[in-house]
């Protein structure tokens, strides 16, 4: 799982400039995906609206598949954050009673901002205090929380001998029957209820 | 798409499909990943804006002595510029689609939590903090973790989508109830 050694086409200028037109095109579909909007999100965890999870899974398992081809042939590296197991369970808790509370995740949350969401942007500014809070709490959490369950910059191919397209077989099989089960419910649900919420 | 028999043209069209929405977030990822080197990501830059915005209250030495802002300086680089171009797509995709308004409070809180603009405003103010300090601990948020981790089967991008959902399932549940009716 060696990684390859392999410079960007885009640099310096261009890269910046690239910077803004991906952020925009990501932008765009965090909105047109109804995935800018608090009851959208909020409903997700309530199982009312299953947009979030189609989104993601489909974006995890397109998105895998052809990061997977490029970096086989040498065209992308992967990068791997290290994973302080600890940190990421305790911070993905933290973060979730968050999402609920506030409605958006970072990302969407800038999206939602700007095309009219006022509470997004009160929460924006939570954000910016979260992350000062974060930083002056960084000697502490750098050393009581962060090393332990530190397994570094792993992949699940390497600590389970499975390789990557085993695991996207399983993950599209995943999917399709999660997808299936969620369209068919959707659809009962709609042809049941005369007064559907959102 | 074009064969949908929908009146409206699909740049105008308020909701795209989640799942041709999430197959393109995935093809933008490989694109970024190609020809900048670089994963989807929010949070990372996020902390550059709240050094800078934090500087007036606690002072420019604390903030250039703090080694979690010093590795997270601001500045206008690849991330940053992300960031902007997220606020634009933003911004576009609402005016094209007709769907630009200002919300203070959305419907599925006031049906829980009624009218106060006021209390809206602190749950946002106080969610948001706990989103961003969450997301740091974790090294990433739902697009640096949650997406680019996952989609290239790194164990903490998994541990994070999986602990988010738990965790947000939980929530929920605390501040919603179980209730099926609309009216609960």
């Amino acid at each position: 799982m060696h990684l390859f050694a392999v410079t960007p086409p885009i640099t310096q200028t261009p890269a910046l400039i690239a910077a803004i037109v991906f952020g925009a095109i990501f932008g765009v579909l965090l909105h047109r995906g109804g995935v800018a909007n608090y009851n959208v999100i909020v409903n997700q965890f309530r199982f009312r609206d299953f947009t979030v999870l189609k989104i993601m899974f489909t974006a995890i398992i397109v998105g895998g598949l052809g990061v997977l081809a490029l970096n086989s042939a040498g065209l992308a590296n992967y990068h791997i954050k290290a994973a302080n197991l600890l940190g990421v369970v305790l911070g993905a808790g933290i973060f979730g009673i968050g999402m609920v509370v506030y409605g958006y995740c970072p990302g969407t949350a800038i999206a939602a901002a700007a095309s009219g969401s006022v509470h997004a942007i009160v929460g924006f500014a939570g954000m910016l205090v979260g992350g000062t809070l974060y930083a002056l709490s960084f000697p502490w959490v750098s050393k009581t929380i962060l090393p332990v369950a530190a397994i570094g910059k792993k992949r699940l191919p390497d600590i389970t001998g499975v390789p990557p397209i085993a695991w996207f077989v399983v993950l599209i099989a995943i999917a399709a029957t999660v997808f299936y089960l969620i369209e068919r419910h959707e659809k009962n649900a709609a042809a049941s209820a005369s007064s559907p919420t959102t | 798409m074009s064969s949908s028999a929908s009146p409206q043209p699909f740049l105008r069209r308020p909701r795209w499909s989640p799942y041709l929405v999430g197959a393109s977030i995935g093809v933008l990822s490989w694109v970024v990943f190609a020809l900048v080197d670089k994963p989807l990501g929010v949070t990372t830059s996020l902390t550059g804006i709240a050094g800078a915005c934090a500087t007036p209250f606690l002072g420019a030495d604390a903030v250039a002595n703090n080694a979690y802002f010093k590795q997270h300086a601001f500045k206008w680089d690849y991330g940053m510029l992300f960031l902007v171009g997220i606020a634009l797509g933003g911004t576009i995709s609402a005016l094209l689609s007709g769907s630009f308004r200002a919300e203070k409070i959305p419907a599925v809180w006031q049906e829980r939590f009624g009218g106060s603009v006021a209390l809206r405003f602190v749950a946002a103010f106080v969610g948001g903090v706990l989103v961003m300090f969450g997301a740091r601990m974790a090294d990433g948020c739902t697009s640096g973790n949650g997406i680019s981790g996952s989609l290239q089967l790194a164990v903490g991008g998994w541990t994070f989508f999986l602990t988010l959902f738990a965790s947000g399932i939980v929530t929920s549940l605390v501040l919603f109830g179980l209730g099926r009716s609309t009216k609960n």
